[in-house]
């Protein structure tokens, strides 16, 4: 690839509608400001504002963020107070973060009776079945152990439900797709525990239980749990908080968010998945034909631009970087391609680094929007070549009816005027 | 001398060291483990003794459940428990325990571990069959007085038993 053009050149469209090349950010930001709003000098002299003057407040001894913004919150579902507390979730507002690692207390959640307040000095981890020494593991045992940690995304299997309908919700991201976040974990590796046990030859599946008051269940594959399952107790360097699982959770990386047992009590290694609630009348695909596609278990790789869009208010014609974020359960991101004019052509995006498997990657591109209607699109494609398909062909092979695992392209709509909506191409 | 062979002795067994667990576990025996260890096989291995009728579990159903699944089941504002046979293939389609559910004695799993909603974990095994049979009455599966038990449960065949299709570890257009 040849980086000897002029600086002038990076600002020629790479694709329709204004997508400049993705280098204008791989070299370094000074070109930006050939784009920037140049001249505007007027009158303004600055003043000395008043936190300037005065000292400021004592340190806390644990912080929150500035009071300006409050915006920032998890969205809460419309709780029916019949039967609350039921299944809730808590959706992240990517619509105002950066990066790719989401906060502590913004990370979603979604639980299915209420979160438990767990002393840590009752809870026990039970491993259990078809083993030679059934153990059990209190907290501060497993606190002992060698830990690993590692960067991965949670995804519920729920997330963008909303697109399989037939009219595209007028919601924000993080309506339609705040059910994916991101975290560095720490914890002990499952396949340490079960060499521990003893995993009887017999054994091909394990089954998690979660110990609150909804008892989730589900089956992994015990192929899966030697490879890179976690008993995680740290998120973001801080104990697991009592949303995601306090005092330990199972992470099992790309697979759907179900599985990721929260408030983790037992683990029973069986020679055959248990067909739980969870895992037939829940979380599993029922397709055009009336049949379900069951341990579906892995998310397929899926992509969202989340600056701007829906509630962005553009400020004029000129420079923008499109933000967003990419990940794949089956591996990691290989690139990103960016549209403006709803898929007819197509820009590389930058990553941001590191770029991780089955971690959020975040990607960036700039574009130079001219004020006139424009139709945003991301696609992924991962390293084992899945490219993320549209929204019409996941229609045409799944049907309308399943529900779950909605990965398809996701299409933002900016009016001329600047108003920033969801739409379906 | 000694400092540095015992240097080079320490740095060969750091590695195996590493590998090593550190076996923090105590042993459990089921006995102990039992009143966690609740979970049925979809062909019935642990279910409990225990028995249960449908017109039994009318009585608990109403006391305990309708207020959330509606009076035989029909739902609102919580999951329907009935209806919905033929209609997985149609546009309109109703998943329910008797339209959906692959197997009966996950009913029994799910009714124990998780419901009442509200007092999860709380009904006797004998209400639990008593309840299952009534959900399962409710879906033309069983008859009225047929007793519910571990070993009768198993032998319900549900009408959506074959509607699910493994796919893992393979993957989906
Ligand atoms: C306070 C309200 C409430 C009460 C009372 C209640 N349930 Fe439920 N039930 C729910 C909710 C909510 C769900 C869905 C939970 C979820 O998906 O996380 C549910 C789910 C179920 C399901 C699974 C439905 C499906 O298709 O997946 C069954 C079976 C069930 N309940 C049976 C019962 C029985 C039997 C009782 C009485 C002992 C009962 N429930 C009492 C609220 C209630």
């Amino acid at each position: 690839m040849s980086q000897r053009k002029q600086p002038g050149t990076d600002l020629e469209p790479v694709a329709g509608n204004g997508l400049l090349h993705r280098r204008l950010f791989l070299r370094g930001g000074a070109m930006v400001g050939v784009l920037g709003a140049a001249g505007m000098a007027h009158a303004d002299p600055l003043t000395v504002p008043e936190w300037a003057t005065k000292p400021g407040k004592r340190p806390l001894p644990y912080t929150q963020p500035s009071p300006f913004e409050d915006k920032v919150q998890r969205m809460l579902p419309d709780q029916n107070p019949l039967y609350e507390p039921g299944a809730a979730s808590g959706r992240t507002p990517h619509q105002y973060l950066e990066g790719m690692v989401t906060p502590n207390g913004l990370h979603f959640e979604v639980t299915h009776n209420g979160v438990p307040d767990i002393d840590p000095a009752r809870h026990l981890l039970v491993i259990h079945g078809l083993v030679n020494r059934p153990l059990k593991f209190d907290v501060n045992a497993l606190l002992r152990y060698p830990m690993t940690s590692r960067f991965h995304f949670i995804e519920c299997a729920g997330n963008s439900a909303s697109l399989y309908g037939s009219t595209a919700v007028k919601g924000s991201i993080q309506q339609l797709h705040g059910l994916v976040s991101g975290a560095e974990w720490t914890g002990v590796p499952l396949s340490t525990l079960l060499d521990e046990v003893g995993v009887d030859p017999k054994a091909k599946w394990l089954l998690a239980e979660g110990g609150d008051a909804s008892g989730v269940t589900r089956s992994i594959p015990l192929a899966k749990a030697m490879d890179d399952v976690m008993i995680a107790l740290y998120q973001n360097g801080e104990r697991i908080r009592p949303n995601n699982g306090y005092p330990m959770r199972l992470l099992v990386p790309g697979f759907q968010g179900n599985v990721n047992i929260k408030w983790l009590r037992r683990i029973r290694l069986t020679d055959a998945p248990m067909h739980t609630r969870y895992e037939t009348s829940r979380y599993s695909l029922l397709l055009a034909d009336g049949k379900a596609a069951q341990f579906k278990l892995q998310l397929d790789a899926k992509s969202m631009i989340t600056r701007p869009s829906p509630g962005y208010q553009m400020q004029g014609p000129g420079f923008y970087e499109i933000s967003g974020l990419a990940w794949s359960g089956n591996g990691t991101v290989k690139h990103v391609e960016v549209s403006a004019d709803g898929g007819k052509s197509w820009a590389l995006a930058a990553l941001a680094g590191p770029v991780l498997p089955k971690m959020l990657t975040r990607f960036r591109a700039p574009w130079k929007w001219d004020g006139g209607p424009a139709v945003l699109q991301s696609r992924v494609t991962d390293d084992t070549g899945y490219v993320q398909p549209t929204r019409d062909a996941i229609l045409a092979a799944r049907g309308n009816k399943a529900n779950y695992h909605f990965n398809g392209i996701t299409t933002w709509q900016v009016a001329t005027g600047g108003e920033v909506s969801h739409v379906y191409a | 001398m000694f400092t540095r062979s015992l240097v080079a002795a320490l740095l060969i067994a750091a590695p195996a060291m590493a590998a090593e667990s550190p076996h923090f576990g105590q042993p459990i025996t089921d006995a102990d483990i039992a009143a966690w260890a609740i979970d049925i096989a979809p062909d019935g291995r642990g279910l409990p003794a225990g028995r249960g009728t449908a017109v039994q579990g009318e009585a608990i159903y109403v006391e305990k459940c309708a207020v959330c699944h509606g009076f035989d089941g029909v739902g609102t504002p919580a999951d329907a428990l009935a209806g919905g046979q033929g209609t997985l293939g149609t546009a309109k389609a109703i998943k329910t325990v008797g339209s959906f559910w692959p197997y009966a004695p996950i009913i029994f799993d799910y009714t124990r571990r998780a419901m009442p909603l509200n007092n999860p974990q709380t009904l006797t095994n004998d209400e639990v069959y008593a309840l299952t049979a009534y959900i399962l009455k409710l879906n033309g599966l069983v008859g009225a007085k047929e007793v519910m038990n571990a070993k009768s449960l198993p032998r319900v065949k549900m009408p959506n038993r074959d509607g699910f299709t493994p796919i893992y570890p393979g993957n989906l257009k």
